[in-house]
């Protein structure tokens, strides 16, 4: 583990820590946040500290920053920054050293800005809180720094608060921050988790330029392999609290040598461009049939004059036939969730029709709709949101049934067979949701979508939330259960590698239209619209190598098909 | 079909961190404490006295608590006072608890159907409370007190008529932000109707605000029992309540200040304690005080 690295001569080492642990207040699940870690980030170098939830690699990062929480501290250990241990520093010299030496870009941009203050105030703050500069040297340095991190028109940008600026304008704004006294060492803790994929594309992108050009260090916390590969020079990958393996980013992507790597790196889906194997049994029956759909958001007041009305969903028309897959793609504000609330719905459309095995359900009263309800059934995106806190999971899978008119003891007996289906132990029937984690709960959540035994499930963002180890046993049990049920799935997601590993067809939704359509060969492969090249273009870690084997079998597959 | 699932109480709820974070606030104990001892004292309290409420002792009028038998001294007709003000608590307690429930139930109906409902259901709903809350209550509830026969059971409805809006404004606030929760979404996916929803899988979620405001409405239901019994409205004498023991202490503040600071203590020890015990529930079921 550990005991490989030689220690670096400290001039071309910006960070080095070194047998870290911190403990966590009694009764956690474990006792360490992370035990015995040893790492070094080099000069001029990013340095990718990858792991799955709970791993500890948050905790990492706040410890360099001397960020941790009153319960949580550093027991042993040294960190060393330029030379200096920083463990047990004074509160007061730590202040100095953050923003100036270290200084760190966080996951969520919104709630990491303060919203009352414009963006230019943010920015001449850090620099006044270190006595840095004169009022008029801070605008014009806040200036430049907006230039640099490639916000359009600066001089309006200063004066914007937080909440007029997309996801990405506001990462931007916390990096142009982070920059503000051109610290040493960067540390960017999930900086692009919470974007879409071609902003992704565009951070990631902001962030190897200017390190590159002022020869900064960078520690770059992510979950997602293809971040790593897009950017990393050295890596060190945590599992519960321990560094399993580290070195070059090009030896542990290519040749992983721990078992943990490993599995992480056969998770990470990846855009296979290969088109699904149809189900033998699929007998060609339409399912479903939406032609012209429409609904617009409308808020404020038509009254006051302050109407605003949004286009979500405009004139989308696909069909579906039994036992296929249609996967819904594009970035968050494409209506796509919207669309797949629509199709189950939960919300009422302003136009088109919905043919649901040729009936139209789209002007169904919800008295009328409720008998059909059984047949279409969804899997949320939230596991933790999407299951009742104060019922038993029992009770969440027999509800409906029993409402339905199931005896209760069938509807029980159905609920045990389906949990031990979809890998859950029998006992999870008397238990209450938030005894399981995220993984366990999405399958609690797709067991209740089957209680049915249902014609079409809507799937939305089932995976989004959820490591990729789990992500992938999740799309494992979504594939077995359509072969085994032959049931119809709209699977609707952000990532447009999940979409290819499950979907026979994707459909690209771009500003509530659906602008391209396709197998998954053709939108990966041979893209006709611009908008979904981007989208291509922008997965990290995506092209490489694999793809070019795909493509010549897929060569293969298209001469078998014209032959 | 019999199948009505019951809900086995969650694990080891004494374990919770709401338990744990109420233990911590020590005012709310103090109030339990309080409370309890009241309730057992008015409870149990008349059958241990010697002395009934209405009998007549003529020789030990106007004694000083702590003289002879009477503990707490007699009043103008030689009545024990601390059998009347037992007596008068089980009245005024009584009250006070009939007249939460009975708005809670009223606030709740009303907070979880305009809440989930919205639309102009909602909103005529909620304007309703608005204008209930528009009007002076104090004036209401004697003007109602004045027509109807006061009885406690009448008191009570008159009070829990004049105090639901509260619940309604919270109960509703709550609702509406739970209706956009996935877990509603998936129960409307299965087809459960409209009141399963709102009343089985959404109100259990929003107990935390409406146990919080039914221990506050307690402490205001007795408040407001005792003005009107005050004012003489309310509860009639003989029958003793806390209010209308006041009532009788007035004109003899001077000579007999026991008759008016007893009842007056009894109503300042039930009121500050229910709204401790309020205070400690809001603290400790407020999800946003949960960081550690």
């Amino acid at each position: 583990m550990a005991s490989g690295i030689q220690v670096a001569s400290p001039v071309d080492v910006a960070l080095s820590v070194r047998e870290l642990t911190v403990s966590l207040p009694e009764g956690m699940e474990r006792a360490y946040a992370v035990e015995n870690i040893s790492f070094d980030l080099k000069r001029g170098q990013i340095l990718c500290i990858i792991g799955e939830s709970g791993s500890g690699k948050s905790v990492t990062a706040n410890a360099i920053m001397g960020l941790l929480p009153k319960a949580i501290r550093v027991s042993s250990g040294a960190i060393h920054l330029d030379g200096m241990n920083i463990v047990g520093l004074s509160p007061d010299k730590l202040r100095s050293l953050r923003g100036r030496v270290v200084s760190m870009i966080f996951q969520d941009p919104l709630s990491a800005l303060n919203p009352l203050m414009t963006v230019g105030a943010q920015i001449e703050e850090v620099m006044a809180a270190h006595d840095v500069g004169t009022p008029a040297s801070r605008r014009s340095r806040a200036m430049d720094l907006l230039v640099e991190v490639g916000l359009p028109d600066p001089q309006l940008m200063y004066h914007q608060y937080p909440f007029r600026l997309s996801g990405g304008q506001r990462q931007r704004v916390m990096i142009a921050m982070a920059l503000a006294l051109e610290p040493a060492i960067l540390i960017a803790d999930e900086p692009t988790t919470a974007l879409d994929v071609t902003t992704q594309a565009q951070i990631l992108q902001l962030i190897r330029d200017i390190q590159r050009r002022k020869g900064m260090s960078v520690m770059f916390i992510t979950h997602d392999f293809g971040v790593v590969a897009e950017i990393a020079d050295s890596v060190v990958v945590m599992e519960k609290g321990q560094c399993v393996e580290q070195g070059g980013a090009e030896q542990v992507l290519k040749s992983p040598s721990h078992l943990y790597t490993r599995r992480l790196i056969a998770a990470v889906p990846h855009l296979t461009g290969k088109n699904r194997i149809p189900l033998e049994t699929a007998e060609k029956i339409s399912i479903l049939k939406v032609e012209g759909l429409a609904k617009t958001y409308r808020s404020g007041s038509a009254l006051f004059g302050t109407q605003r009305i949004v286009p979500a969903v405009n004139g989308v028309t696909f069909d579906l036939t039994s036992g296929r897959t249609l996967g819904v793609v594009g970035e968050s504000g494409s209506g796509k969730s919207s669309l797949g609330r629509l199709l189950i719905k939960l919300m009422e459309c302003d136009g088109g029709s919905i043919l649901f095995e040729g009936r139209d359900i789209a002007g169904l009263s919800e008295t009328e709709f409720r008998s059909l309800r059984p047949k279409i059934q969804m899997i949320f995106q939230d596991p933790f949101a999407s299951l009742n806190p104060r019922s038993t999971v029992g009770h969440i899978l027999t509800v409906g049934p029993v409402a339905h008119g199931t005896a209760y003891r069938a509807a029980a007996e159905r609920a045990r067979e389906l949990l031990s289906h979809v890998g859950l132990d029998t006992g999870a029937f008397d238990r209450y949701p938030h005894e399981f984690s995220g993984g366990q709960r999405q399958r609690i959540g797709i067991a209740r979508a089957l209680m049915f035994k249902p014609k079409l499930l809507i799937a939305d963002e089932a995976v989004s939330a959820l490591d990729v180890s789990i992500q992938a046993q999740i799309l494992k049990l979504l594939d077995q259960i359509q072969r085994e049920t032959g049931v119809s799935m709209v699977f609707i997601t952000h990532d447009l590698r999940v979409a290819s590993q499950i979907c026979d067809e994707i459909a690209v939704m771009h500003r509530g239209q659906i602008i391209e359509r396709g197998p998954p060969s053709q939108i990966f492969l041979d893209p006709k619209s611009s908008y979904t090249r981007e989208l291509v273009a922008a997965i990290p870690g995506g092209q490489p190598g694999s793809m070019s084997q795909d493509e010549s079998r897929l060569g293969h597959q298209r001469q078998g098909e014209t032959l | 079909m019999t199948a009505i699932v019951v809900h086995a109480a969650p694990t080891r709820w004494w374990h919770s961190r709401a338990v744990a974070r109420f233990m911590r606030h020590h005012l709310a104990l103090v109030g339990i404490a309080m409370i309890t001892l009241l309730v057992l004292a008015c409870a149990i309290g008349p059958y241990a006295l010697p002395y009934d409420t209405l009998q007549i002792d003529l020789r030990a009028r106007f004694a000083p608590p702590l003289s002879g038998h009477h503990y707490l001294g007699t009043d103008p007709l030689g009545r024990d006072l601390a059998a009347r003000l037992l007596m008068a608590g089980r009245v005024s307690l009584l009250v006070g608890f009939s007249a939460m429930l009975l708005s809670t139930l009223i606030g709740t109906l009303v907070g979880v159907t305009a809440g989930y409902r919205g639309g102009w259901v909602g909103a005529a709903l909620m304007r309703t409370v608005d204008g209930f809350l528009s009007y002076p209550s104090i004036f209401l509830v004697l003007a109602l007190a004045a027509l109807l026969r006061p009885s406690p059971a009448m008191i009570t409805v008159i009070i829990a008529v004049t105090s639901w809006m509260e619940t309604a404004r919270i109960v509703e606030a709550e609702v509406r932000s739970l209706r956009e929760r996935e877990f509603v979404q998936a129960a409307r996916m299965v087809g459960l109707s409209r009141q399963h929803i709102m009343f089985r899988e959404i109100l259990p979620n929003a107990m935390g605000p409406i146990i919080v405001a039914a221990s506050l409405a307690v402490a205001r239901a007795i408040l407001l029992e005792a003005y009107i019994s005050f004012l003489g409205y309310g509860i009639q004498p003989p029958l003793p309540s806390w209010g209308n023991m006041l009532n009788g202490a007035q004109q003899y503040l001077a000579s007999a200040p026991w008759l008016a600071i007893i009842p007056g203590a009894a109503i300042t020890i039930a009121v500050t304690s229910f709204n401790f015990i309020g205070d400690g529930l809001r603290d400790a079921l407020d999800v946003r005080n949960d960081h550690f």
